[in-house]
């Protein structure tokens, strides 16, 4: 097998991983519970799949400029995603949004009045 | 935006900036695809330019960086993303509902940068994400998923705290490195309810 072929396959495999961790994601989306465990499948599985998915295009497409816009969009992706998840979870808790019958503990709970006029709230008009 | 908690001094502030401007040049350049002498003294420019426009907050950056340690904790760090994924994507396809539970970790080194250094990498590593901070004892409120009972969950605490760990070994001080190989006295028991 040349070189190119074997390229070629690794490229194909990452593919094909990333597409289907970004299904699993997808699946999971729709079957878990409620909006906590929801961000963990918007968040996650998704997260190695863009990263396999760019290995395996920046194999194939192999120029320098395209690689180069390829790791910003992983450094970013990285960088933002737990973010974003951060707030939506807070909020979400905050509002009570969470399946507590399917918690099998929270350390939360009893802490939480600590949060209640947290000063990054905006203060009341 | 509050200067009152910027305990830093001018050469802590110049080397925060310093870095500031690398890190933006660096995307500039990525951005172009061109390392060229011409474009990257063009990047500083419009980097310098951000950063008085748009200073950022000081970031105390107590520690250095430790090679060995930076690559234990990415191997590490790759190795938790690429099994953890496959295990939620196994639990997406599983029936049943896993269940969860939010757990309360106390970091040992209860700074702005590892703790959000440490929640950036918790909340990457499927299953586990950030509900809540706080910031005045350095404790992450962290959502587990697919935690099947008491033990495990201890399980994935401890796992937290070696993260921290390793995190630290990669770019702590020599001080935030005695705080986490000691083993800790004010730790916080829970008796199983």
């Amino acid at each position: 097998m040349t070189l190119q072929g074997v390229l070629d396959a690794v490229a194909a495999v990452c593919m094909i991983a990333g597409a289907l961790l970004s299904l699993a994601a997808g699946v999971a989306l729709l079957r878990f519970p409620d909006l906590l465990s929801r961000m963990h499948a918007a968040a996650k599985p998704q997260v190695l799949g863009l990263l396999l998915m760019l290995t395996g295009c920046a194999i194939r497409i192999a120029t320098v400029v395209d690689i180069t816009t390829m790791v910003l969009i992983a450094v970013f992706q990285l960088a933002t995603a737990p973010v974003a998840a951060h707030m939506v979870g807070r909020a979400a808790y905050r509002d009570g949004h969470t399946r507590t019958d399917l918690l099998i503990a929270d350390e939360l709970a009893p802490d939480m009045e600590k949060f209640a006029d947290a000063p990054s709230d905006p203060p009341p008009p | 935006m509050s200067r009152l908690q910027a305990p830093l001094t001018r050469r802590e502030r110049l080397r925060s900036r310093i870095t500031a401007v690398i890190g933006l040049v660096l995307v500039w350049d990525l951005l172009w695809g061109d390392f060229s002498l011409l474009n990257t003294v063009f990047g500083v420019l419009v980097a310098t330019a951000i950063l008085v426009v748009f200073p950022l907050p000081p970031v105390k950056f107590g520690g250095r960086l430790r090679p060995v340690g930076v690559v234990r904790f990415a191997a590490r760090f790759l190795f938790d993303l690429v099994v953890a994924s496959f295990q939620v994507a196994l639990l997406a396809f599983r029936p049943g509902r896993p269940t969860n539970a939010i757990v309360a970790v106390r970091l040992r080194v209860p700074s702005d940068l590892n703790m959000t250094l440490v929640a950036e990498a918790v909340s990457l590593v499927p299953g586990s994400l950030i509900a809540e901070a706080d910031h005045q004892t350095g404790t992450l409120y962290i959502h587990m998923l697919g935690v099947r009972d008491e033990a495990h969950l201890e399980r994935l605490r401890a796992g937290v705290l070696l993260l921290e760990a390793r995190l630290i070994r990669a770019i702590g001080s020599d001080e935030e490195l005695r705080k986490v190989s000691a083993p800790r006295a004010g730790d916080r028991e829970e008796s199983p309810s």
